[in-house]
């Protein structure tokens, strides 16, 4: 236990390491969220009108967090990718260390890592016009409850990074699975504005509890129509969605990581 | 004690339409404190046989124990015993020399200090100091190998697998590649190392085995492997193709072998015992018998006229793909 624990934290400290080493990738992180913010901010938001009212900025700024945190996944997949490609995980599972270790410190510097683009995006939010209007202990459960699907969100990424052939697919199959997921969703838009079908896919999708419950939270607008689980209790399903999908991919990303010997 | 043992190892890699033996009943034997060179083509099996040994693949079929442990049931022994170090150098490029050095002996298991006083030394060892601290990134090609072959030894393994060291490499490079080999065994190290190379195996190792389509084919010293293969070649490219037949009468009756023609380039090739002195009575031959010739040298065989003689087809005539990092995933 010992062992796995010490050699999380070297695998930790060597990722996070990287990170100042290639500036490139946080900044376009944080440059594609606040291009985000501003398409939606200025261009969009003024015709996406809010059921019961309230700022729109205000409403978007929880859904823009959600947003990068479900990008996580490509984040920790690339990540992964990138370790075969280059051999690391050669070396490292010829090493007499704990084999999750690769996996853990992976999941464990991306939650860092994604909890420092959190605060860099909700400074840029308070630019905007996004505001608590709540306490810290909800602004605290809030953040809380992102990296909590930050976790769950790596999870996937290991299970996909190690599957795929390449950096590149894992790169394509990312943004082509996340950005449908992250749209279809209450972030830019008031779910009762989609066509009937397509109302209870947005609501149940995790995106949108995990952004209905920050706006919860914080007390930002949260106009989520009816009277479904989601809607009543988002932080509750959003805390059950990250064990579900923590409880499935973790065990098959260690199991696929034990049969890279086949 | 035997260093490394195996016996009948098989691995065959499928995909969806088609199946390759990489290995093909493969026995291995390496004594302690000996280096032992594993020579082959592309695609023979020689990085599926040292991913075997290294833990990195299961075997389909077959044992092999190395440092007494077997390799997949005490997996994890084996890695404490064990230094690896391949053809792609696996160290991270966004961290500096001594940071790569310092985490791979940590998650070899030894104590912080001891692996920052490891780093130091083997950065003076592969004369990497002044550049230890920057980033890898920054590294020349060869610079990135002697880091690679240090991360290998920060634990001091008592067995150490080299997965064509010098492949890639510039002759001067390679050269100050096999310098540091032959330190290594010197302080001790059981080695087992695949290359493509004749002579690189002749430089570095005390026995080589021979291995082609999975299998080894032939085994012995160096010597041994060239006497099979019948002492040096003297190849000569003669300026007019109508005196080719002249040539090749010349070849047959001085050369001590069958000679062979490159029809493209004009080049005899026929194997030669007595060096320089049968150089210069072919030379003189030739000129006897009128012919031009626009090149003539001695050389020593390559692994391609062993493997000429002992399969009957060049080394590179059917090079398959080779199995590099993550290719079992």
């Amino acid at each position: 236990m010992n062992r796995i624990l010490a050699d999380t934290l070297i695998v930790t400290w060597r990722n996070l390491k990287r990170i100042p080493r290639i500036p490139e990738l946080a900044i376009f992180a944080i440059l594609q969220s606040i291009m985000f913010v501003v398409l939606f901010a200025f261009v969009f938001g003024g015709a996406i009108p809010l059921p019961g009212g309230g700022s729109y900025r205000e409403y978007l700024m929880p859904g823009i967090f959600a947003q990068t945190i479900v990008f996580a996944a490509a984040t920790t997949a690339i990540g992964m990718a990138d370790d075969i490609h280059k051999g690391l995980l050669d070396r490292f599972r010829s090493l007499p260390m704990a084999r999750t270790a690769v996996l853990s410190g992976r999941m464990a510097s991306d939650v860092v890592y994604n909890a420092g683009i959190l605060v860099v995006l909700m400074v840029s939010g308070f630019v905007v016009g996004w505001k608590l209007n709540t306490g810290i202990p909800e602004l605290l459960a809030g953040i809380a409850l992102l990296l909590l699907f930050a976790f769950a969100m790596s999870s996937i990424g290991v299970l996909l990074g190690l599957g795929v052939p390449s950096v590149e697919v894992a790169q394509q199959v990312g943004f082509t699975v996340l950005f449908p997921i992250t749209f279809i969703s209450n972030v830019f838009v008031p779910p009762s504005t989609l066509p009937d079908w397509l109302q209870p896919i947005a609501e149940w999708n995790p995106t949108s509890t995990l952004t209905a419950a920050t706006r919860e939270l914080w007390g930002n607008p949260n106009p989520f129509v009816g009277t479904g689980l989601p809607a009543e209790e988002p932080v509750l399903v959003t805390i059950v969605w990250a064990i579900v999908i923590i409880a499935i991919t973790l065990p098959l990303g260690v199991r696929r990581y034990r049969n890279m010997s086949r | 004690m035997r260093a490394i043992t195996a016996e009948g190892l098989v691995k065959v890699y499928r995909t969806r339409s088609s199946e390759v033996r990489a290995l093909d009943g493969v026995d291995l034997e390496v004594e302690q404190g000996t280096v032992v060179g594993l020579l082959g083509p592309n695609g023979a099996g020689k990085t599926t046989a040292v991913r075997i040994l290294a833990t990195l693949l299961r075997p389909d079929a077959g044992r092999a124990t190395v440092a007494g442990f077997d390799v997949v049931r005490q997996a994890q022994e084996v890695r404490s015993v064990i230094g690896l170090s391949g053809q792609y150098a696996a160290v991270d490029e966004n961290l500096t020399g001594r940071e790569n050095l310092w985490m791979f002996g940590r998650l070899y298991q030894l104590p912080s200090g001891e692996s920052t006083r490891r780093a130091g030394e083997l950065l003076e060892q592969f004369d990497l100091t002044d550049a230890g601290d920057r980033v890898v990134k920054t590294y020349s090609g060869g610079m990135r190998r002697r880091l690679d072959l240090a991360s290998a030894l920060i634990g001091r393994p008592r067995l150490l697998f080299l997965d064509e060291p010098t492949t890639g490499l510039d002759p001067r490079s390679r050269l100050g590649m096999w310098d540091v080999i032959r330190s290594l065994v010197r302080e001790g190290v059981t080695l087992l190392l695949t290359t493509q190379y004749l002579e690189e195996a002749d430089e570095l190792a005390d026995s080589i085995a021979v291995i082609d389509h999975g299998r080894i084919i032939a085994r012995g010293t160096a010597d041994e492997l060239k006497s099979q293969v019948g002492g040096e070649r003297i190849e000569v490219v003669v300026h007019d193709r109508a005196d080719l037949p002249r040539a090749e009468e010349v070849l047959a009756r001085d050369g001590s072998g069958q000679w062979t023609l490159d029809e493209h380039t004009r080049k005899l090739t026929v194997p030669a015992t007595g060096g320089t002195a049968k150089l210069v009575e072919i030379v003189r031959d030739l000129d006897l018998a009128g012919v031009v010739i626009d090149d003539i040298s001695l050389r020593r065989p390559t692994l391609d006229d062993v493997f000429l003689t002992l399969t009957g087809h060049g080394a590179e005539d059917d090079a398959r793909e080779t199995a590099g990092p993550g290719a079992a995933a």
